[in-house]
């Protein structure tokens, strides 16, 4: 291909302008989704709410309606048992054991943030059918936390904790926990901070990141964040049992006072342990300001729909998701049932609309391939992998989970104008395609243990696994969100018959594999071919996206 | 179709950042393009390097105004710096720099320092993201400007990018940071100008070899378009840049050796491309931490603690940087320039650190800097509040402005124009020696296809668009400063040629639009200024 036209078919696929007019845009609200409801739209609601489509949830929830599919969806699977001791030697708890309750221990503390990192990566994989672990991470990126700062693992776990509680709970009683909570008392240093000279840091964060956001009409004032500041003296950690206190010795008793925004209500300054009832005050006030709810749900909208807020989406999507956000309650899950039965959701204009976020590249593509994931048998070498997968995969591809590189959590997910094409770059590019170049070739191999991509195994998934086309076709509709050209269907043909045009061949070398399952050179014959197969879907541009 | 080859090698070890050693890709095959592209380049391409000193640096305590010393004793106790230990710089006795600063100071004694007092811009934003947003698109603090100042700089220096890059005028990078996410203060009128780097555990740049895949045209215009052809945007950068860097970076050289820090490792890598030869005039490196609300200083001693060891930092990288370029000879050709979002407050807080504040100093440094310190040093109210911040002695878009005009060769008349939009004054700080009659703009300028173009631009009533189709489809639209579609001036099949079209300003406010050519499979994007 030469260059021009190179250029050419990419230009012609695109308005190229980052964005486009707004008549242009999808004029869907939340009106409930009355269209068909097939392996597309469940394969569409799975990618989004979930680390990738696993072929049998397709199948579990062809067999529900959308409203109740989504009710399941939203409904948390059971706590993981907490991350243990894989690495040995820990002053506070022996191999196998957890070390959470442990005292702080310096010289163990690395290992356990790795197992905790490890923990946090194995729950995404092995997720239940819910909603639950995408928004852990949703919260994580919030909520921005970071771990080499904040140095305790303990007090990372008690973070992810808190976040899991309340991920789909009440949003106001989570903000509350994280304002409590140690790693994030000591991330933005609320544990520091005094009366007669307070730390803003916290308190800015919680007006601009948090709650009210700074992209909307209404307006906090600096004066806001000095006050809140002051409400916000006083709270202290009490390290060896991983939460907070409260000093009313450095707590400012001094009424704050607050602008327009909030009717210039005034907090009375209160002294002893009373001190704390200021921050149900601070919060009640925040949450009566409008454009909180529509601050969080515009964040939502980006996370699981698109990232591009037109008036239009402002207006029926949006503001509906808003509404319904502020008469619940704040119940997290309210607009998030009204968004995933909406019409919107379904519309074909926001379909394969988000590039992958790095962990639902990395964990999508083993959920979708029905990899062979390591058990709890050997659970040092399950540990061992899953931390070197989150570790190498987060830091590679600049999605760390508990290492966000600043409180405003990862860029793409709040960089304007770019946000999700930020997770894409020449350096990023590059190492996304071998990251599924090593699922799909080599695996993660630790002990007996191995996280890999067996493609005999993830074709079986699928009805007809011996007959070539309808295979292909079923691949294409599991893997990607659009339609491929028949130029794709023709090469991926000719590889799985070897360059042969009779689809007998692969019949005969599938059967001939699954009447000697336990002959390697059977294997290998049709995994040869279904690695390049899967080696070429996973390389094309289209795989990028959910 | 063809498999890759694959080397197995062990799972990679604990330390290093990139999951690479699993993986072993065949390198590239050389394109003929840039097999052209042999030793280094001639010195008459000036390069800036922006330090980008992220999470807002305490400007009191890096550059100190000892005449206020007293001042500063009352205001910030706590994190105040004990007199005898602020270095002094020649030629300014009232002026100190941090104690961890010795790297810095021997440059400044050098004249190697160009140090501008109280840098800022009116009505200071105290978010970190919204400031730090107004420093790299360089607008108004109301003003909401969806690219980069650096952005626009790049896309006016080569007006049709992407658009028939690389080419042999230009085979390399525009601009290069060091780091897996760019940087907004590259992202262009289309996108993002900047190639994104990082090396892999052995220090090396990989180069990665995409499998050739079908592509499918999607003419329906939705996001899912959108985001592929950004996608295939970014591998096409990839596979034609990748090379260029590669090559440049695997060139022999021998490097001084430099503090074995984030940012010295990342300015090693920069003065080693320059010294490949690249073309590219822009480089980005960033050092994070700066938001010292807490432990700015250690209870028991203020010149230590966090501060202290990020300036460490600071000042041993650029130092080695410079040393490194000066012994690679190409100490006259660079300059290096710091920006942070803001500076702190001037009242500091109990929790031995400081909160958001405002003006702070910026630092370019290199041969060819006009050496010294610029404006006075910052006047502490003795009876300041918490609310108080220092306002600014001058406007950061001067800096820009002053940078673009003097050490990148911009006409004034096309900075206030295309890209900082507004005219700043100009200050000394770089001699412009180097702006000399011959100038490889006009070459640059060309070096893509010019399908578009509009005179008089800027205008004020009407501008003259000229523009030449290959024929069939032929599309011509404007797009205001967000954006956003506002016009559609050509939208039909036309034969072969070059035509004209008026667009006339309905009242338009003033501005940068853009104007955007579509025929066929290609489209141009140029801006287009509307000034009163």
């Amino acid at each position: 291909m030469n260059r021009r036209k190179f250029l050419g078919s990419i230009f012609q696929s695109s308005e190229g302008v980052s964005h486009s007019a707004a008549s242009r845009g999808s004029t869907t609200g939340v009106d409930p989704y009355n269209g068909p409801w097939t392996k597309k739209q469940v394969a569409h609601l799975l990618r989004r709410t979930m680390f990738g489509a696993a072929y049998q949830d397709i199948n579990y929830f062809l067999g529900k309606t959308l409203p109740q599919a989504v009710d399941e969806l939203l409904t948390p699977g059971q706590p993981p048992a907490p991350p243990l001791n894989y690495y040995g030697q820990d002053s506070g708890a022996a191999l196998g054991q957890t070390w959470v309750n442990a005292s702080f221990d310096v010289s163990s503390n690395v290992n356990r943030a790795l197992s905790l990192l490890a923990w946090c990566t194995r729950n995404m994989a092995k997720q239940a059918r819910s909603i639950e672990e995408k928004m852990v991470l949703f919260w994580l990126n919030h909520f921005g936390t970071n771990i080499q700062v904040y140095v305790d693992a303990r007090f990372g776990y008690k973070h992810v904790a808190t976040i899991r509680q309340h991920c789909l709970g009440n949003f106001k009683d989570m903000v509350k926990a994280i304002t409590l909570d140690p790693a994030m008392l000591r991330f933005l240093n609320g544990d520091r901070n005094t009366k007669n000279r307070p730390d803003e840091n916290y308190a800015r964060e919680l007006f601009e990141l948090f709650t009210i956001g700074k992209d909307g009409g209404q307006k906090y004032e600096e004066s806001d964040v000095i006050e809140a500041a002051r409400v916000l003296t006083g709270y202290r950690i009490l390290s060896n049992s991983v939460t907070y206190t409260f000093d009313s010795s450095k707590h400012d008793t001094g009424n704050k006072q607050f602008s327009a925004l909030f009717n210039y209500r005034t907090i009375a300054g209160k002294s002893g342990s009373a001190g704390q009832q200021e921050l149900d005050e601070l919060l009640d006030m925040i949450f009566q300001v409008n454009d909180t709810a529509l601050f969080i749900c515009r964040k939502l909208y980006r996370y699981f729909v698109y990232y591009e807020i037109d008036a239009q989406v402002e207006a029926n999507v949006i503001v509906p998701m808003a509404n319904v956000f502020r008469t619940s309650g704040y119940d997290i899950k309210a607009p998030l049932r009204l968004l995933f039965n909406s019409e919107h959701f379904f519309d074909d204009y926001n379909l394969g609309a988000v590039i992958k976020q790095p962990m639902d590249l990395l964990i999508g593509s083993l959920r979708e391939t029905n990899a062979i994931m390591p058990s709890g048998s050997d659970f040092q070498a399950e540990y061992s992998i899953w931390q070197q997968f989150g570790l190498y995969g987060g830091t590679a591809l600049q999605q760390l989970v508990l290492a966000p590189p600043t409180v405003a959590g990862w860029q793409p997910f709040h960089q304007e104008p770019n946000y999700h094409q930020l997770w894409i770059s020449t350096v990023t590019l590059p190492l996304r395609n071998q990251f599924t170049d090593l699922l799909v070739y080599a695996g993660l191999n630790v002990g007996n243990s191995q996280l890999a991509v067996d493609t005999a195994r993830w074709l079986e998934q699928y009805p007809n696994p011996d007959n070539v086309d309808k295979v292909i076709d079923e691949v294409i509709e599991h893997l990607l969100t659009h339609p491929l050209s028949s130029n794709h269907k023709i090469l991926i043909r000719a590889a799985m018959l070897g360059g042969q045009s009779n689809p007998n061949v692969w019949t005969q070398l599938w059967n001939d594999y699954k009447n000697n399952p336990n002959n390697p050179n059977k294997k290998k014959a049709v995994t040869d071919r279904l690695k390049s197969v899967l080696k070429y879907i996973t390389s094309l541009d289209e795989y990028q996206l959910s | 179709m063809k498999r890759r080859q694959f080397i197995k090698t062990s799972v990679p070890a604990v330390t290093v950042p990139l999951l690479l050693n699993g993986l072993r890709i065949r390198a590239f095959a050389e394109s003929p393009q840039l097999e052209a592209l042999t030793g280094a380049r001639g010195n008459n391409d000036n390069v800036l390097v922006l330090i980008e000193l992220n999470g807002g640096n305490d400007g009191l305590n890096t550059v100190l105004p000892l005449d206020q010393y007293s001042t500063m004793a009352s205001l910030r106790s706590n994190v105040l710096i004990p007199e005898n230990k602020v270095l002094p710089v020649n030629g300014y006795p009232g002026t100190g720099l941090h104690p961890s600063m010795s790297g810095i100071q021997q440059m400044f004694n050098e004249g190697k320092v160009r140090i501008v007092q109280s840098v800022g811009y009116p009505n200071p934003d105290f978010s970190h993201f919204r400031s730090m947003d107004i420093w790299t698109s360089a607008s108004n603090s109301n003003e909401y400007l969806r690219t980069g100042w650096m952005g626009r700089y790049l896309n006016y220096e080569y007006p049709n990018y992407p658009y028939d890059y690389p080419n042999n005028v230009m085979p390399d990078p525009l601009a290069i940071q060091i780091g897996g996410i760019n940087s907004p203060v590259f992202m262009g009128p289309y996108m993002n100008m900047s190639y994104a780097l990082l090396l892999d555990e052995n220090n090396q740049v990989q180069n990665y070899s995409f499998l050739n895949t079908i592509k499918d045209n999607y003419t329906v215009q939705k996001p899912f378009a959108k985001e592929v052809a950004y996608i295939r945007q970014v591998k096409k950068n990839t596979i034609e840049l990748g090379n260029a860097v590669k090559n440049a970076y695997d060139k022999p050289v021998t490097q001084i050796s430099y503090p074995d820090t984030d940012l010295a490792n990342q300015l090693k890598i920069v003065a080693r491309l320059i010294a490949g030869g690249l073309k590219t005039k822009i480089y980005w490196v960033s050092l994070f931490g700066f938001d010292t609300h807490a432990s700015q200083v250690e209870d028991t001693d203020t010149t230590k603690g966090m501060h202290a060891d990020l300036l460490q930092i600071f000042s041993d990288a650029v130092s080695a940087f410079h040393k490194d370029l000066q012994q690679l000879g190409l100490a006259d050709r660079v300059i290096s320039m710091t920006y942070s979002e803001f500076g702190r407050r001037i009242i500091s807080n109990f929790s031995m650190g400081t909160d958001h504040g405002a003006a702070a100093p910026l630092f370019i440094f290199g041969n060819k800097v006009i050496p010294g310190i610029l404006g006075n040093n910052p006047t502490l109210p003795a009876n300041a509040t918490v609310n108080d911040n220092l306002p600014m002695q001058y406007d950061f878009r001067s800096v820009y402005a002053s940078i673009l005009q003097d050490w990148l060769c911009v006409p004034k008349s096309d900075i206030d124009t295309v890209i900082l939009l507004k005219n700043f004054q100009t200050l000394p700080l770089v001699q412009n020696s180097s702006c000399t009659a011959v100038s490889i703009r006009e070459l640059n300028q060309s070096a893509g296809l010019n399908l578009i173009s509009a005179y008089p631009n800027p205008f004020t009533t009407r501008t003259t668009i000229r523009y030449t189709t290959a024929g069939n489809h032929t599309l011509v639209e404007i797009y205001n400063p967000m954006g956003q579609q506002i016009k559609t001036l050509v939208e039909k099949d036309m034969a072969a040629g070059t035509y004209e079209v008026d667009f006339e300003n309905e009242g338009f406010a003033e501005g940068t639009y853009y104007v955007r050519f579509q025929n066929g499979a290609v489209q141009q994007v140029k801006p287009l200024v509307i000034a009163k």
